[in-house]
């Protein structure tokens, strides 16, 4: 136990050190839900744009931390030798995963109560009921989380920063985080397919009118959450 | 029951064989060099033994333990120090001490050991800043941490300055003293004369020699000698009566045991044709000329 609290106490730590990381996880969604909400240029189809878009940036949130800034650091631990030499200590692979899993989670709650207080700020009012919406945002951790360690544990760690920065950059763009699902044309149907897209479909309507997302997200979310940390399970290089 | 037993180790990577069947043990209170050129397989012989690799064939315990099927009992009782790396980039030295110390029941006080190991002075530093030899210390640190019966030290002092070597000599030591069983590989040989109880070189996935530093090349006693020209070999021989090998262009060996004869023989021979002597040693084989030898040798025997 003291181990396990350690670790995560040193996961934490280093994600919030990284500045870097920040700018992913807080900095650029903080400064998308403050920019688009006072300049009303988005077509966002809500009253205020805030209601759009805050649901976007808290899944934002979600992919920055689980995909992007978990993928990196393991990519980097790696590569460093670390996730080889943890081996080798009673720490084991079992508690350094849980650790992982929940230093992202903290990671998680702490995004959500800075950018929920400046989306409050900003008047977004969600509706009280939003169980579902955590229910959706942690089948999406652990579909973000399995893509991100699946990507870490076959990939060179440059090629993996690289590619988890670009894959951000897609998912911003099709995951219906600023521009809306239904203006994407073409690529709405193939964005759908992808647990970014799934998360936000989903977030819409549990935090904007308290109603139950519709079944096909859920689908996506559930199939990407077993599928791929199978994938990474099954794939992962410890060295 | 020895700290490390290997029998018979083989370890193939796909058709490539890394090790060709080698045996050996470490004791309690024993420190073994495994020494041999780049690629002839001590890496993979120490990290089967820390259960990194599956042999393809053969038997290795430690502590009596089996090193894969007994992990989780094991890993509490050994300390491993990695070829390269194996901590945080931005992690300082105090508190990836501290963590690797939290893993442990027992562990030894994290300032404690970065004095030991000379590296209070850094200990806030991130790792990446550190230089070569304080990242090797502290590595070392973190196998000393949960206080091991069995260490493994893969080129402990590689890019260490000769007043780290000193401390991580000290400490290493300090161990075996206290009963730990250790095993090293290293490339720096007069530092395995000094350190080891035993040697086993290994070649090609195989043990070309094994024994106490000293003895290991069973090596006759010789009479060493410089001098500031060239002399001719076969004269000086046939002068004195027994083998003389020239072994570079101003350094030779005289194949027999001295004896003070022998010595005023050599000498007077050197005299009469005006060469200075510049070093004369008497003595068996270095750890260095038997490790070249047998690595030489052994590499003619495959290419034949």
């Amino acid at each position: 136990m003291r181990a396990l609290r350690a670790q995560v106490g040193a996961e934490v730590r280093m994600t919030l050190e990284r500045g870097e990381t920040l700018l992913v996880t807080v900095g650029i969604p903080a400064f998308l839900l403050i920019f688009f909400s006072l300049v009303h240029v988005l077509p966002t189809g809500t009253r205020h744009p805030v209601d759009f878009l805050a649901p976007g940036v808290l899944a934002l949130a979600v992919m920055s931390t689980a995909m992007v800034s978990l993928g990196i650091a393991t990519g980097f631990e790696r590569s460093y030798g670390v996730l080889k030499r943890l081996g080798t200590t009673p720490l084991g692979r079992p508690r350094l995963l849980l650790a992982k899993v929940i230093s992202v989670l903290l990671v998680e709650i702490l995004q959500v109560v800075v950018l929920g207080a400046i989306a409050l700020g900003l008047g977004w009012r969600p509706h009280p009921a939003a169980g579902l919406a955590v229910l959706a945002a942690l089948l999406a951790t652990f579909a973000f989380a399995g893509t991100a360690l699946a990507m870490a544990g076959t990939l060179r760690a440059e090629i993996n920063l690289a590619l988890a920065n670009g894959v951000y950059l897609v998912l911003l763009l099709i995951g219906g985080v600023v521009f809306p699902l239904g203006k994407l044309s073409g690529f709405a149907a193939f964005a759908r397919l992808l647990p970014a897209a799934a998360l936000t479909d989903a977030l819409h309507p549990a935090l904007g009118q308290g109603i139950a997302p519709p079944l096909e997200s859920w689908v996506v979310l559930v199939a990407w959450a077993v599928v791929a940390p199978a994938v990474a399970a099954l794939t992962f290089r410890w060295e | 029951m020895s700290a490390i037993d290997a029998e018979d180790l083989h370890v193939h990577y796909g058709e490539r064989v890394a090790l060709d069947g080698i045996s050996f043990s470490v004791d309690a209170g024993e420190i073994v060099a495994v020494l041999g050129p780049n690629g002839a397989g001590k890496t993979t012989a120490v990290e089967t033994l820390e259960g990194y690799r599956r042999p393809t064939a053969g038997r290795v315990r430690v502590l009596g333990l089996d090193p894969i099927s007994d992990h989780t009992r094991l890993v509490p009782r050994i300390g491993v120090m990695l070829q390269r790396g194996g901590v945080y980039a931005v992690m300082s030295p105090r508190r990836v001490l501290a963590l690797f110390a939290s893993y442990y029941d027992d562990p030894r006080s994290p300032a404690e050991l970065l004095d030991l190991l000379g590296l209070t002075g850094v200990a806030g530093s991130p790792f990446r800043r550190l230089s070569g030899g304080e990242q090797q210390r502290l590595l070392l640190a973190l196998a000393l941490v949960g206080r091991p019966r069995v260490l493994f030290l893969d080129e402990p002092t590689a890019g260490v300055d000769p007043a780290g070597r000193l401390a991580v000599r000290d400490v290493i030591s300090a161990c075996r003293n206290e009963g730990v069983g250790v095993l090293m590989t290293s490339h720096e040989l007069d530092e395995v004369e000094r350190l080891a109880e035993r040697v086993v070189i290994i070649d090609r996935g195989r043990v070309v020699a094994a024994g106490a530093p000293g003895e290991v090349g069973g090596g006759e006693e010789e009479v060493r000698f410089a001098v500031d020209r060239e002399i001719d070999v076969l004269e000086l021989a046939a002068a004195l009566g027994v083998e003389v090998v020239a072994d570079g262009p101003r350094d030779y060996r005289v194949v027999s045991p001295s004896s003070p004869s022998l010595v005023a023989h050599l000498t007077a021979w050197l005299a009469e044709r005006g060469v200075s002597l510049t070093d004369l040693r008497v003595g068996r084989e270095r750890l260095e000329e038997v490790f070249l030898r047998l690595v030489r040798a052994e590499g003619e025997r495959r290419d034949r």
